[in-house]
């Protein structure tokens, strides 16, 4: 009955025509997977609207755009159905999809693979990212010049090292201009759940911190908890999310895939399509440090721009040592630093950082 | 005479029961398929080709029949594991927990013992997952049988706890040095993933869950012990009366229940992820219990019901590739489609 009744749909589908036959052929298909939605205001938004750039930029290409794809078995059966729908470029936007698409790419050796913050690769597949522990040093000096209470709360998804990375780097950097803060952190254990979100941001203040930070996919429910409390937020991923907060914005970092997308998908379509290891930095048209809010202190603002300089210019190191970890190890020797290059190897927080990586 | 009664209803069991639910759910399936229809003219869309591209994408060739059945292979599993027990009028909503233990099980073997023969290790693999999903469920079988903790409360509970359980061991002792971090357990080795059927994903675990399926059917139709769970089904009371251990049908087959979901989590983890992570299951659990009711617990209806629902999602994805429609549509879809079932049974006595 079922088959029976599909067929017939089908049937009734393909007499009404213009079927396959919708537009001109394009140049170059694209295949884009999200782990959530794409109007998180959030990591998801900023891929979908790098790939809207890309889109702009290059009228030739056609993008297939799925949002909500479990990292399991989902991700795999949604890459193959792309490509069999005339994908040669797939962009493969979580984490977690790492696995999937390099399984998928062994399979399909001439599709173009990119994959955010992977660290494995085949013959055709791209691995990129943004080093962002210097934009979250510079986050840091701006938070702890507006910081009262010298406690700043971060919600953070896994202790995964670029994370911790980054929290690291917020630390040194509020430490930088006010010796007395303290970066308390909480993980949720998964990349979305605005429930477990909105709880530990609000525990968070309970705690005393009058400044959040987020490291989720969506930073809305953290950001949104904050501003309705009175206190200040440090964004993350999405450049527009500083509308959800208009009185309490310190700052935030964004990724601006756009440009990248642009060339990703030009090369592909130049055939000069090569598997390397992105990490790109401050200097680099794909992050972006957003303007602070009013609530910073005029002078945060100086320092912030001079800090920024210094690191564009290679004369600063978020990780510079001596640097201990917060059960008292030493990290990293007087005179060294830790290389951003190895952040994938960060597997502690830093003196001053309440938390366990794990 | 309660016996011969229940003998005849062992016959329309066979017989009666398959037929007629079947037609009925298609049937509501075609109201809620036009329901959604509303939505997708309501959305600009022509419902025309948004369902011929479901079923051209997932029945109109080999391999979207094959990913069809990579999705029903986890989803017939943990329906059995809400229906086997539901025959007593229990309530396993603990699906999700039980499978995150019997692949926590098996991953421990597949992680210490890959030294042994693929065969040894899969079958010492199936069996842990087995045994971890089943003792999972039957605490939660034990505090009910004496008593203490209605089962709907504690299997649910048990869910998160069996969640954190696997976290915690992903984060820590477990956890894949080169993995930047990330929380996960080393790659399992070749010996440690179910054998696939040719070039596809669709691997032994559908061949565990159609036997399943066929035992318990076998089991509650045409054995003492299925007479007696339908005793216990029909009047527990009467059934306690006539000396059936009711306690120890509680146990077992909410031990059978978890052992199956338990089962689900070994092969997905086994053949689908190859390694152990938190990410190991989009609510299959709680998508097994949906389907159990859809069902109304009959195993062949259970597969067809799983069937549906892997369409639906399999179905989904290419609603959005080709109509470019968002993703919380298909779970508009999805909803229609419960909500048109369980409007029918809500009907019922």
């Amino acid at each position: 009955m079922i088959p029976k009744l599909f067929a017939m749909l089908t049937t009734l589908a393909l007499a009404t025509g213009s079927w396959w036959t919708a537009a001109a052929e394009p140049k170059l298909q694209v295949g884009v997977l999200h782990l959530g939605s794409v109007t998180d205001g959030g990591y998801n938004q900023a891929h979908a609207e790098g790939i809207e750039v890309m889109k702009k930029n290059l009228p030739d290409v056609e993008v297939i755009q799925v949002e909500n794809v479990p990292e399991g078995a989902d991700a795999e059966r949604v890459m193959e159905n792309m490509i069999k729908r005339g994908a040669q470029m797939i962009v493969a936007a979580s984490f977690g999809y790492l696995e999937p698409a390099m399984r998928v790419a062994q399979k399909y050796p001439n599709v173009k693979f990119f994959h955010p913050g992977g660290y494995k690769r085949t013959p055709n597949m791209t691995t990129y990212w943004a080093s962002t522990p210097e934009a979250f040093y510079l986050m840091g000096v701006a938070a702890g010049k507006t910081t009262k209470t010298n406690k700043i709360g971060y919600v953070v998804a896994l202790p995964i090292s670029f994370f911790l990375a980054n929290i690291n780097a917020f630390e040194l950097g509020a430490r930088s201009v006010n010796p007395k803060v303290e970066t308390r952190v909480v993980f949720t254990g998964t990349f979305l759940d605005p429930g477990k979100e909105a709880t530990a941001a609000n525990a968070l203040l309970e705690q005393g911190c009058d400044v959040l930070g987020v490291i989720v996919d969506s930073p809305i429910t953290v950001v949104q908890v904050a501003e309705k409390r009175g206190a200040y937020s440090v964004g993350f991923h999405y450049i527009g999310v500083s509308k959800f907060a208009p009185k309490g914005w310190v700052t935030g970092v964004a990724f601006t895939w756009g440009n990248l997308y642009t060339r990703f998908a030009r090369d592909v379509m130049d055939g000069k399509f090569k598997s390397e290891d992105i990490l790109g930095g401050l200097a680099d048209d794909f992050l972006t440090l957003a303007p602070l809010g009013a609530a910073v202190p005029k002078d945060a603002a100086t320092l912030v721009e001079a800090k920024r300089q210094e690191f564009i210019a290679r004369k600063a190191h978020p990780f510079q040592g001596p640097l201990n970890d917060n059960r008292g190890v030493e990290r990293v020797k007087t005179g060294e630093t830790f290389p951003l290059t190895d952040l994938r190897k960060m597997d502690w927080l830093v003196e001053g950082v309440v938390g366990q990586p794990r | 005479m309660a016996d011969a009664s229940l003998l005849r209803d062992s016959r329309l069991d066979a017989l009666g029961r398959l037929a007629a639910p079947l037609g009925r759910f298609a049937a509501l399936l075609t109201i809620a398929l036009a329901l959604f229809a509303a939505v997708l003219v309501l959305f600009g869309r022509n419902p025309l080709r948004a369902y011929a591209d479901i079923f051209s994408s997932t029945l109109g060739s080999a391999y979207g029949v094959s990913e069809t059945l990579v999705k029903m292979t986890p989803l017939i599993l943990t329906a059995l594991a809400a229906a086997v027990p539901s025959r007593i009028w229990l309530i396993n909503v603990g699906g999700e927990g039980q499978l995150f233990v019997g692949a926590l099980c098996a991953t421990w073997a597949a992680i210490h013992l890959d030294g042994l023969p693929s065969f040894l290790l899969l079958t010492i693999m199936a069996a842990l997952g087995f045994l971890g999903g089943g003792l999972w469920a039957a605490i939660a079988g034990g505090l009910r049988a004496g008593g203490w903790v209605s089962e709907t409360i504690s299997t649910l509970l048990m869910n998160y706890v069996a969640i954190l359980l696997v976290n915690f061991l992903v984060f820590g002792p477990w956890k894949d040095p080169d993995g930047v971090n990330y929380p996960q357990t080393v790659e399992f080795a070749a010996g440690a993933i179910l054998p696939m059927l040719g070039g596809t994903r669709v691997h032994l675990g559908l061949v565990f869950a159609l036997v399943a399926t066929i035992v318990c059917a076998f089991l509650l139709a045409r054995t003492r012990w299925g007479l007696e769970v339908r005793a216990i089904g029909g009047n527990a009371e009467a059934a306690r009366r006539n000396g059936i251990p009711i306690e120890r049908y509680v146990l077992v087959t909410m031990l059978i229940g978890g052992g199956l979901a338990g089962l689900a989590g070994m092969a997905e983890v086994s053949a689908i992820q190859g390694r152990l992570r938190p990410s190991l299951s989009p609510g299959y659990g709680y998508s097994g219990f949906l389907i159990s009711w859809m069902a109304g617990g009959h195993p062949a209806g259970i597969v067809a019901a799983a069937f549906v629902l892997a369409v639906i999602t399999a179905g989904g994805d290419i609603l959005q590739m080709t109509q470019a429609l968002p993703g919380s549509v298909v779970n508009i879809l999805m909803a229609v489609v419960l909500f048109v079932v369980l409007a029918r049974q809500a009907g019922r006595p």
